[in-house]
């Protein structure tokens, strides 16, 4: 337990090293060594962490290791909240659970071999030791954001896989288009954070600190508080809920604020493949079940996360069908699973929803990595419809591409069927409408998963004769990631196997321990009741759809049909094509509303700036400064200097009219000094006779 | 009738106010350097005339340094006058008048 | 006989006082200097017997000798010599004469209002100092000459060092350079 907080200070020691200490410094190959080297002792350190966390029995049983670094903000006692409660003070503490165990795990694990993976995609790439800084700074914030024991701590790992996703978004800087993307992220991100912070100052209110224990326990003891209506015309419970679950949908791209993820291509495929694939769009999930307590006591909210995720995944499945790029395909791809997660957790089934978050972390991980190896050997095509008959060309990639559309699409005995079983059987009983919707895009996915696979790796080349000349297999250091997470595709189901008939191997539920399989009230009894059948009916259900969903993928696309096959298709629905192929236009929407309102907003403040604030005060002040100047210079110049002209022209007249004393007449002078003399002597002759 | 000390001096002050008009009147140079002479001749009869008035014999010396006076004077002058003269080529008292200001 | 005796004195007191005037007034008035000099002689010559009326012999001499026969030559040489024009009609006063000549006149007037109130008491006390040296009758002259070498030495010797300068200061400015 000593070293827990190895795990995220080892990839951010890495990052400082390599991207502060030995800037430019080092080569290449220090530099990945650096990279890789932290990662994996962060993944050594966890394995050795959990290993004796689980030796010591703790899994399953709620015990909580927990490691208090230092006190961050020592606020205890300095006020009390409006609700009466009086603040803690606010450490940097991490904490070991099952949830967060699980989650380091997959963090660290799929890290690590990405990590490995990105040292042969990037090789040769200027910015480099830039891209590995970044993403061993993404993994620091990641770990801080699993490992935090309380919400302060999460919150800081939320906001920095935030900044790391706007800094490897907008990886080639050089180019248009990728800093916009990584704007968009960033943006769109802090709008659900917004709300999130909204939902944190009210808990901090209502209990005086942030910490998981303080605010659970105090929820547990007494749930009733927590009804009280507060905000929204909702309990307080039900307000904090919606707050935090906005976070999630801005951070995990729910409806309406998955806009970002398609975009966030643009960033360098392992990016996609880590960030945003296996482990930052996660993060939502990850509060979401991390809170189970909370949203236990706020079913309406509960209801709302199940409805916006099954819709997500029904929509993104849709518009993944269109797509072209096969990158966006597993964008959309994501955007959909994701909303598989929420609609688990809307149902209560937090532990299932955890499930899928792993076994999708390791296919969707492979499949982005395969890309990128399809991508590197096309020599950074990523159009389908250029592609075509890759798989003799490409064996490796081909075969463990072909496992993680297995997986995905829920073939047993892949991990993907295990996870996505789970999630159906838990909303079956809960919300019937919704179960029926998750099944059909369950066929959707492996409808466009298969459309993908077929369109880049059967039929005939569709590419130019220099790609042809270039398209070769990856180097070892990336084709061995791939079969190390196409392992993990297989295996990872096999950790949550369905009760059947008595048999409890659920080891994952174990693991995460009781409260994370919260079922309605009645539905739990329903389902006992219902027994081995109705699970084995919906079973056998959901693999049908996958195989039908495969099935129709043959026969559009596969063979040699390749592209020819989707365009007939799409001939046949042109507006459906067209309204998929777009989008649904939502971000022509959102650009037509939110940014230009935005920048109506923003030039309307201009204006007022420049005109009032500006105008009036600034302008206003140099033009009463002038005035006041123009009125002191004719003040000074009439007035002041006319008392002084006027000295001058009295001195003038006078003179003038002393001057004719002295007219240069010898005469006139003789007369004056007469005249002088004369009365000289009559004033002595005055006195002398008085 | 008895000539007085007053005749005399009303005939000293007729001739002192003739000379005096006659300085501060004429245009002449020489003209009034005359005129101050017949001041001279007025102030000396004056003189004469208190001398006799008084017994003492201070009056009649003192006319006497009074010629004295008047006739360095009168050299003086007549010295500047044909400074002048060379100068101007007249004698127009009116036309000298270098002094204003 | 007796009318002459008895008004004699003051019919030559008139006469000469009206022969002085006139050449006063000829003096300023007449627009020839040379005229001018001419009634300034008859002038010197009616003032020289008025010094005789007054027992001042030696100075009526003095008179004569400096006054007529030194200065006026001097200016007669002068007008002479320098050739000066007498000034046309019109130039003959100064600019403003007419308020100098009110100026005169009034300075005149005062003068001689102050005058009339003079008192004296008859006739001079003793004109016999005039004539005496020591208590002896010795005439006007050597009374003169007595007072004026024993009494007033320093202003003699003063006068003809100022005869002196005035010498030289008159041939430096006439002189010609």
């Amino acid at each position: 337990m000593r070293w827990l907080w190895v795990i995220p200070a080892a990839p951010l020691a890495g990052a400082v090293l390599n991207g502060v200490i030995l800037r430019r410094r080092i080569g290449h190959r220090a530099v990945s060594a650096v990279a890789t080297g932290s990662v994996l002792v962060s993944l050594l350190a966890g394995l050795g962490v959990i290993g004796s966390y689980l030796a010591g029995g703790g899994a399953g049983r709620g015990v909580v290791w927990t490691q208090t670094l230092w006190d961050w903000l020592p606020a205890g006692g300095l006020w009390t909240t409006h609700l009466g409660k009086r603040l803690v003070d606010f450490k940097l503490a991490f904490q070991l659970d099952g949830l967060s165990a699980v989650m380091v795990f997959i963090v660290t694990f799929v890290g690590f071999w990405i990590h490995v993976y990105s040292v042969g995609y990037m090789h040769g790439e200027t910015g480099y030791q830039r891209y590995f800084t970044y993403l061993n700074l993404f993994m620091g914030a990641m770990l801080l954001l699993v490992l935090g024991n309380n919400f302060l701590v999460l919150f800081v790992g939320w906001e920095g896989v935030g900044l790391c996703s706007y800094l490897l978004i907008g990886f080639y800087y050089d180019q248009p288009f990728p800093p916009q993307a990584g704007r968009k992220a960033f943006i769109v991100n802090r709008i659900g954070d917004f709300a999130f912070l909204v939902g944190l100052f009210a808990l901090v209110s209502r209990f005086g600190s942030l910490d998981f224990s303080t605010v659970f326990s105090a929820i547990a003891a007494d749930p009733a508080a927590v009804h009280q209506p507060y905000a929204l015309g909702l309990s307080f419970a039900g307000f904090v809920a919606l707050c935090l679950f906005l976070g999630a949908v801005g951070k995990s791209a729910q409806i309406p604020l998955y806009v970002w993820l398609p975009d966030a291509m643009a960033g360098p495929t392992p990016v996609s493949a880590l960030i945003h694939a296996a482990t930052m769009v996660t993060a939502g999930v990850y509060m979401v079940a991390r809170s189970h307590v909370l949203y236990d006591q706020a079913p309406e909210i509960l209801a709302v996360v199940a409805v916006i995720g099954t819709a997500t995944a029904l929509l993104a499945a849709t518009i993944g069908l269109a797509q072209t790029d096969i990158k966006k395909v597993l964008a959309y791809s994501t955007v959909s699973q994701l909303g598989y997660m929420f609609l688990a957790a809307g149902c209560g089934a937090y532990g299932a929803a955890i499930f899928h978050l792993g076994t999708h972390a390791f296919f969707k991980a492979l499949l982005f990595l395969g890309s990128g190896s399809v991508i590197h050997a096309m020599g950074g095509e990523q159009d389908m419809r250029k592609m075509g008959g890759l798989r003799a060309r490409l064996p490796v990639t081909y075969w463990t591409f072909l496992i993680a559309t297995l997986a995905i699409s829920g073939i047993p005995p892949l991990a993907g069927f295990f996870s996505k079983d789970q999630i159906l059987s838990s909303a079956f009983p809960a919300h019937k409408v919704l179960w029926g919707v998750g099944l059909a895009t369950a066929g959707l996915t492996a409808l466009y998963m298969f459309r993908a696979v077929y369109l880049t790796f059967h039929g005939t080349f569709r590419g130019t004769e220099e790609q042809a000349a270039h398209v070769h297999e990856s180097p070892a250091v990336m084709t061995v990631p791939l079969v190390v997470l196409a392992i993990g595709a297989v295996a990872a189901g096999w950790v949550g196997l369905p009760k059947l008939g008595g048999w409890d191997w659920n080891l994952i539920e174990r693991w995460l321990g009781p409260g994370y399989r919260h079922v309605a009230k009645g539905a739990a009894h329903a389902a006992e009741h219902a027994g081995v059948g109705l699970e084995a009916g919906l079973m056998g259900l959901s693999v049908a759809v996958a195989l039908a969903g495969v099935a129709i993928a043959w026969r559009v696309y596969g063979g040699t049909r390749g592209v020819e096959g989707g365009a007939a298709w799409a001939h046949r629905f042109p507006r459906l094509h067209r309204m998929l192929e777009n989008k649904y236009w939502v971000d022509e929407a959102y650009d037509a509303t939110v940014v230009r309102g935005t920048w109506g907003l923003a030039r309307l403040c201009r204006g007022f700036d420049g005109r009032v604030i500006d105008g009036l005060g600034v302008h206003g002040a140099r033009n009463l400064t002038l005035l006041a100047s123009y009125v002191s210079g004719f003040f000074d110049k009439y007035v002041v200097d006319g008392l002084v002209n006027l000295i001058g022209v009295v001195l003038q007249a006078l003179s003038r009219l002393f001057r004719r004393l002295q007219g240069g007449l010898v005469s006139q002078y003789a007369l004056v000094m007469v005249v002088g003399v004369f009365m000289l002597a009559f004033f002595c002759v005055l006195l002398l006779t008085q | 009738m008895v000539i007085t000390t007053t005749h005399f001096l009303i005939l000293s002050l007729t001739l002192f106010v003739i000379g005096l008009a006659g300085v501060v009147l004429r245009r002449n140079l020489i003209t009034v350097l005359m005129s101050i002479e017949l001041m001279m001749n007025a102030v000396n009869l004056n003189f004469i005339a208190f001398s006799w008035q008084f017994s003492d014999l201070a009056g009649q010396i003192f006319a006497i340094f009074t010629i004295t006076v008047a006739a360095g004077e009168a050299a003086v002058g007549l010295g500047l006058l044909v400074a002048l003269y060379r100068l101007r080529g007249s004698v127009n008292l009116d036309a000298a008048t270098e002094l204003e200001g | 006989m007796n009318f002459l005796l008895a008004h004699g004195p003051a019919i030559l007191f008139y006469l000469l006082a009206v022969v002085a005037v006139v050449g006063g007034l000829g003096v300023v008035t007449l627009r020839n200097p040379m005229y001018g000099a001419v009634a300034l002689l008859t002038t010197f010559l009616a003032v020289a017997a008025l010094f005789i009326l007054r027992h001042a012999e030696f100075l009526a001499a003095v008179q004569i000798f400096v006054y007529g026969g030194g200065i006026l030559v001097l200016f007669l040489f002068v007008i002479m010599l320098m050739n000066l024009q007498r000034l046309p009609q019109e130039e003959r006063y100064v600019e403003g004469a007419p308020f100098a000549l009110a100026v005169v006149v009034l300075l005149g007037v005062m003068l001689g209002v102050l005058l009339a109130a003079a008192r004296f008491l008859g006739a001079g006390s003793n004109p016999a100092a005039l004539t005496s040296v020591e208590g002896q009758v010795a005439g006007n002259t050597e009374a003169v000459a007595v007072s004026l070498y024993r009494n007033y030495l320093l202003p003699f010797e003063i006068a003809s060092i100022f005869l002196l300068v005035a010498m030289i200061g008159a041939v430096v400015l006439a002189r010609r350079d």
